[in-house]
């Protein structure tokens, strides 16, 4: 057996779905570790311990945190099925969409998930701007990497899923089909995508999970006001 | 061919100024388009219009935002004198920190500035460890990136420039007592030939964070 490659991760972590998307589709072997982030392993904290998050791959002994930066390594790494495009602009333009995603994306749609009042109606304003880039640079594709799930793909994929799982729990439209057709077409074209399809977290748990972490913050709010 | 190179940036940005560094390093010519932040051009707000920041890389008419997504676009398209480590993991250790720097120490800084009286030592407190964090990475090279500078370094420009400028903000977050090898790392990046000629006056640095703090927070 030539390489040992593990990944850490949770049943529910979004960035480890990415992992587990990336080493799927190139075809590589792999080991999960699946954390209990309420008690951590020393391993994991051994292997990350600037952050002390998921996902770690760790690969021949040696360890990488933060998802888009593993995605990355295993692009270099495993060349068949290359996530990211061969152009450097494109490349550029890739990075760009994925940072795009966790910093403001990820950012807006939380705040419509987790917060009440003016502070959702903000959320949702913000939202609906960020989507809007996101539906400009779908035209004409139907994927983000093309004709393929590539690295934008596997960033943003997570929205697929976790939209849905927020629009049910808060009673809000945050894709509408008629406002983001290329999008809403978009997330039904990854969700159902060969290997994506087959590794969605269970719906239901997804549900309670979200749903009490609202829970939980709607009443620390109240509280402390 | 210069024309076909041109950056939109700041003198004042270190975002802009890491993207100078590293065209410094490896003598691509450019065309250097200066804005005005509080009077934005309509070609920045063109070329960057989710953003609208500094700075915006253009090469043969097409546009990138993000000072180290434009650092890798560099190095893919001028491959001498590489930037980035060769070597895969040696890369994704260099992207973590510079994500590091950029994620968690430059919010950690901002936080100690804006602190109330209550809160600023915990600030402070934060921002140390995770400078110590960044600190213990150099593990007795002379550079980030080796013996000479690399990414990590060149990211690592905003730690140089917040030792530079820490005094016009009337503190003392990078103590050199605290972090004697960040200290002389700092030095060794303000001695790099390339460094040093994009690197702003030190007098002009002081004045404009002076300045900008106090437009922020009210004259200290």
């Amino acid at each position: 057996m030539g390489e040992e490659v593990k990944l850490f991760r949770t049943w529910s972590s979004s960035f480890a779905l990415r992992i587990v998307w990336a080493l799927k589709i190139k075809g590589i072997e792999y080991e999960t570790v699946f954390e209990d982030l309420s008690n951590k392993s020393p391993l994991l904290l051994q292997y990350n311990p600037v952050h002390k998050k998921v996902p770690i791959l760790v690969h021949n002994g040696r360890p990488i945190a933060e998802s888009l930066v593993i995605l990355e390594y295993i692009d270099e790494t495993w060349k068949q099925a290359p996530l990211l495009p061969k152009d450097p602009y494109e490349r550029a333009m890739a990075r760009f969409w994925a940072k795009f995603g966790d910093d403001k994306v990820l950012t807006s749609i939380w705040s419509v998930f987790i917060k009440q009042g003016k502070e959702q109606e903000e959320a949702l304003v913000a939202t609906m701007e960020n989507l809007k880039f996101l539906e400009e640079e779908m035209k004409g594709k139907k994927f983000f990497g093309g004709e393929r799930i590539g690295y934008v793909d596997l960033a943003l994929g997570y929205l697929a899923n976790l939209i849905s799982i927020f629009e049910e729990i808060v009673g809000l439209k945050i894709v509408d089909e008629e406002k983001l057709p290329l999008l809403y077409s978009w997330m039904q074209d990854f969700a159902e995508a060969p290997i994506i399809r087959d590794n969605w977290p269970p719906r239901e748990k997804m549900i309670v999970k979200f749903q009490a972490l609202l829970d939980a913050a709607i009443a620390s709010s109240s509280s402390s006001s | 061919m210069a024309e076909e190179v041109k950056l939109f940036g700041s003198w004042a940005s270190p975002y802009t100024s890491r993207v100078k560094v590293v065209l410094k390093l490896k003598g691509i010519e450019y065309e250097n388009v200066e804005e005005d932040l509080s009077n934005k051009s309509p070609l920045l707000l063109k070329y960057n219009p989710i953003h609208k920041k500094v700075p915006v890389f253009l090469h043969h008419g097409k546009p990138i935002a993000e000072s180290l997504i434009i650092i890798e676009y560099i190095d893919e398209t001028w491959k001498h004198n590489p930037i980035l480590p060769i070597d895969p993991y040696d890369r994704a250790m260099a992207r973590f920190w510079a994500k590091f720097i950029d994620e968690k120490i430059q919010p950690a800084v901002w936080k100690t500035l804006l602190a109330g009286e209550n809160e600023r030592e915990a600030a402070i407190e934060e921002a140390h460890q995770l400078l110590k964090t960044l600190e213990r990475e150099l593990n007795g090279k002379k550079f980030f990136g080796g013996e000479s500078l690399g990414f990590l370094d060149v990211a690592g420009n905003v730690v140089v420039w917040l030792e530079v400028s820490q005094e016009a903000l009337g503190m003392n977050l990078l103590d050199k007592e605290k972090f004697p090898i960040l200290h002389e790392w700092c030095q060794r990046v303000l001695d790099d030939d390339a460094f040093k000629q994009v690197m702003p006056p030190k007098e002009k640095l002081l004045a404009f964070t002076r300045a900008r703090f106090e437009a922020f927070l009210g004259p200290k």
